[in-house]
């Protein structure tokens, strides 16, 4: 895995446009910055929301960013701890909740 | 524990600064010089007088850059308060700003306020808030009020863990408690004469961010969980200087900090410095451009720094002492006694 995840990466991201598709990267970093900023949510709510997206998706360079940015605009390790705890329930609860195909799956074969 | 009560190595001042200069960054001076200030940092005329009265706490806090604590007893001595009065006296300064330690310790604090307010200074009291909670202070606020005292009180965040991990058990319900005795003095009500200004610094080794932000959020969950309200929040950076420094030190971490202070320097921060306009009294009367420096001991680029024999035009003259914990005020939005810089 390491020859895959460089720390550096995460610094060097901003500039991913210079290897092409610039016009792209910069339209999609102009966004990415209008998300984060305080708006309906604050930004500690934003960098959390991103703190438990990152857990779900499994992200080592985001996990890393927002556990930073949560830090930063004053999330303490109760909140940090929590929010990846609403990713685990919902990607627990998203793995179970298909139960109920597998149940109307053997149910259609008689086996319920 | 005090690092001098551990006799910690980087409870001398020599070896922090040592430590500090071993780190493979640009001296602070060529960062100053590259955002145009080739002369170095020049003084404004003296704004504020902040007093350190001393070292003795009744916290013993993880990350003081005072190392102080109950142990410490390093006291203002009456002819450097007397010094003080006579300089209030000149009018040479619009804010006399009270430091330690816990100030409130002093036996000479409430006089030094009472004059300075009595002389139309506006008046600081930099608190823990657990110190009026203590015996013989708890009178404090209905002082505070009557001389129109502004309380900068830390607090390291608005909710329990970060706060006792950072002071101590029950130092937070302490802390709501004195919110409380202020709150009820008339402070952090939006009067001009009762201003509540809470101090938030972070919890670990990272940079604060989004002041405005972060004071909403406290201001709704102060008043939520406990109906306390305050003026306004500061948030300022943790300066890699006596116990921080230590803590760093100890994870290996001393460099990566650093270097994150460095990466992040905003020259903007430079023309609103408090080391421009602040005269930093140590204890013994040394005078320093800024506190961060009287604990390095660093004293005022002049011939005599000392509060006893301080000659206005040669301290006009002289050149802000730059060195590279300064890093710390300059990073992100700044950091002073009074917040963010930009």
């Amino acid at each position: 895995m390491a020859d895959y995840y460089k720390q550096a990466h995460l610094q060097d991201f901003g500039r991913i446009g210079e290897a092409g598709s610039k016009a792209l990267a910069d339209k999609f970093f102009a966004y990415y910055g209008a998300v984060f900023e305080d708006g309906a949510l604050s930004e500690r709510e934003k960098a959390l929301i991103a703190l438990a997206v990152a857990h779900a998706v499994q992200c080592p360079y985001c996990i890393d960013a927002y556990t930073d940015a949560s830090l930063r605009r004053g999330a303490d390790m109760d909140q940090i701890t929590e929010a990846i705890h609403v990713a685990t329930a919902i990607k627990g609860g998203a793995a179970l909740v298909h139960g109920m195909q597998a149940i109307d799956a053997a149910r259609a074969k008689g086996a319920l | 524990m005090t690092l001098r009560s551990e006799q910690h190595p980087l409870q001398d001042p020599q070896a922090q600064r040592a430590r500090l200069e071993a780190v493979a960054v640009a001296p602070f001076a060529d960062a100053v010089a590259r955002a145009g200030w080739t002369h170095g940092l020049t003084p404004r005329p003296p704004r504020v007088l902040q007093l350190n009265l001393g070292k003795r706490c009744n916290l013993h806090c993880r990350h003081c850059h005072v190392d102080a604590g109950p142990d410490r007893e390093e006291v203002m001595s009456d002819e450097v308060v007397d010094a003080a009065l006579r300089w209030i006296d000149r009018g040479a300064f619009a804010t006399v700003d009270l430091t330690g330690g816990a100030p409130e310790l002093h036996p000479r604090f409430r006089e030094i306020i009472a004059h300075a307010a009595a002389r139309g200074c506006h008046t600081i009291d930099r608190c823990n808030l657990t110190i009026l909670r203590a015996a013989r202070h708890t009178d404090l606020p209905a002082f505070f009020a009557e001389h129109g005292v502004e309380v900068v009180a830390s607090l390291p965040h608005w909710r329990r863990p970060n706060t006792d991990r950072q002071r101590g058990d029950g130092v937070y319900d302490a802390s709501i408690a004195a919110l409380k005795a202020l709150n009820a003095a008339g402070y952090g009500r939006g009067a001009p004469r009762a201003v509540l200004t809470l101090v938030h610094n972070p919890a670990g080794a990272f940079l604060p961010a989004g002041e405005a932000a972060m004071a909403r959020e406290w201001k709704a969950g102060l008043m939520r969980e406990h109906g306390v309200t305050f003026d306004r929040l500061i948030a300022l950076n943790n300066l890699p200087v006596s116990r921080f420094l230590a803590d760093l030190d100890a994870r290996g971490d001393v460099d990566r900090y650093l270097g994150l202070l460095v990466d992040a320097f905003n020259p903007a921060t430079l023309p609103g410095l408090m080391c421009r306009d602040t005269w930093s009294v140590g204890w013994d009367g040394t005078l320093y451009d800024c506190d961060f420096h009287q604990m390095l001991e660093r004293p005022m680029a002049t011939a005599r720094p000392d509060l006893r024999h301080a000659d206005l035009d040669a301290l006009a003259a002289r050149r802000v002492v730059l060195a590279q914990h300064c890093y710390g005020c300059t990073a992100g939005a700044g950091s002073s006694c009074g917040g963010a810089l930009a």
